[in-house]
């Protein structure tokens, strides 16, 4: 079971939700932080970081013995990664997003691919959770690769789940936004939970976010944070999308000073973990009749 | 001698396009006789990535030694450069006035990228 948490907007409570979810269930849970610009899981569950490796992305170098300008590597890139003039070639390795299509139609095999750096991966544990997190280098603007290296680490493909992983709980925290990041960091999990707040910033966000996570066919689930401020327009949206609700966070002062003090929900006010059980609860029966049904077709 | 001007139109009456790669227009020009020669550059205004990189190569392989334009970025000067390609980036008028300016020596060139990729 993958679960992935996202929102659209940003700082509506994802990290609050997936690290307070991962700690209520307990055993057998992994929580992937894949909001790698700005990841911030680890400041709530302090796992102790076992593991760290730098994550590179393939990008092409060219070999100007080889090559004869006849810039067919050119041609094939969308991304303008390279540029071919008369006797010379210039590479753009931060615009190169690592298909590989210019190694492979280079006629001369004059291109390798080098690896350039994105950032690293931390994996660690705490209290039985296996934890771990990409942090994508300053200045790099190219985090789906870190993002599906992270995932890759500890969550094996869809479909083809290893001994290891059957029962295995994995939460994915995605960045803000729809775009390839939350792409990367959603596609091929079983449920989205989708945390939101009811004011009219966070039902924009929403729906942008929902009409994604339609176009990925994924069962989603929502969760409305500081629920008592701003309006009902994003329950009524949720309903006109048969979206459940699965949960009702408050705009809670002790809520808000845990977290300020980088605390657990679930850890100091003990009556959310039963709270944090049940939507676990909800996303296993949805996730698990939406799968079943989706079979039968 | 060529030179590339960044257009708004296709002749030499239309104004200078200040956008380097998104620019409507590159007209290849000879400053001596004003022969020219408009390329259609549409594909590129909506580039998703990369125009100033596609521009660039398009101004080298049609031979262009100088280029007169508004704002340049720094992968498109890197191409300009690596093809030898020298740059003003504050040109002005209408595309035949900024032939004559840079006839008459009143432009200079310029060593650097005047603005932000963005991709940042």
């Amino acid at each position: 079971m993958i679960i992935s948490v996202a929102s659209g907007k940003g700082g509506t409570g994802k990290t609050t939700v997936a690290t307070n979810l991962a700690f209520s269930i307990g055993a057998d849970v992994r929580i992937m932080d894949c909001d790698v610009e700005e990841p911030n899981a680890h400041l709530f569950l302090k796992p102790e970081i076992e593991e760290k490796s730098i994550v590179f992305t393939p990008v092409p170098e060219i070999d100007e013995e080889k090559c004869t300008f006849c810039k067919k590597c050119a041609e094939i890139c969308r991304f303008r990664a390279i540029a071919v003039m008369d006797q010379i070639v210039l590479t753009f390795p931060e615009l190169c997003h690592s298909c590989g299509g210019c190694v492979a139609v280079c006629p001369e095999d004059a291109i390798s691919e080098i690896g350039r750096e994105l950032g690293i991966m931390e994996k660690g544990r705490v209290n039985g959770i296996d934890f771990a997190h990409g942090k994508l280098r300053i200045g790099e603007a190219m985090s789906p690769p870190l993002i599906r290296k992270v995932r890759s680490s500890v969550e094996s493909d869809k479909g083809q789940l290893g001994e290891k992983n059957v029962g295995k709980i994995n939460i994915i925290d995605a960045p803000p936004g729809t775009s390839c990041p939350v792409i990367a960091a959603m596609k091929g999990t079983d449920f989205v939970l989708m945390v939101t707040e009811p004011t009219p910033f966070g039902l924009h966000d929403l729906k942008l976010a929902v009409e994604a996570v339609k176009l990925l066919g994924i069962p989603a689930g929502l969760v409305i944070n500081r629920a008592d401020i701003g309006d009902d327009t994003v329950k009524e949206y949720a309903r006109k999308e048969k979206l459940p609700v699965l949960m009702e966070i408050p705009f809670d002062r002790k809520i808000a000073e845990v977290y300020s003090k980088g605390e657990l929900i679930v850890e100091k006010m003990p009556e959310w973990k039963d709270k944090f059980r049940d939507l676990y609860r909800q996303i296993n029966e949805i996730g698990s009749v939406k799968s079943a049904s989706h079979k039968e077709k | 001698m060529k030179i590339a001007v960044t257009s708004k139109g296709p002749d030499l009456e239309s104004q200078l396009d200040p956008r380097f790669g998104r620019a409507a227009y590159i007209i290849i020009v000879d400053p001596e006789t004003l022969e020219f020669e408009a390329i259609d550059n549409s594909e590129n205004v909506n580039a998703f990535k990369g125009a100033g990189i596609q521009a660039a190569t398009a101004v080298s392989d049609k031979g262009a030694s100088v280029l007169l334009t508004g704002f340049c970025g720094p992968n498109a000067f890197k191409v300009l450069d690596a093809g030898k390609i020298k740059v003003v980036n504050d040109a002005k008028g209408t595309i035949k006035d900024a032939v004559r300016s840079f006839n008459d020596g009143k432009l200079s060139f310029s060593d650097g990228a005047n603005v932000e990729g963005h991709w940042t």
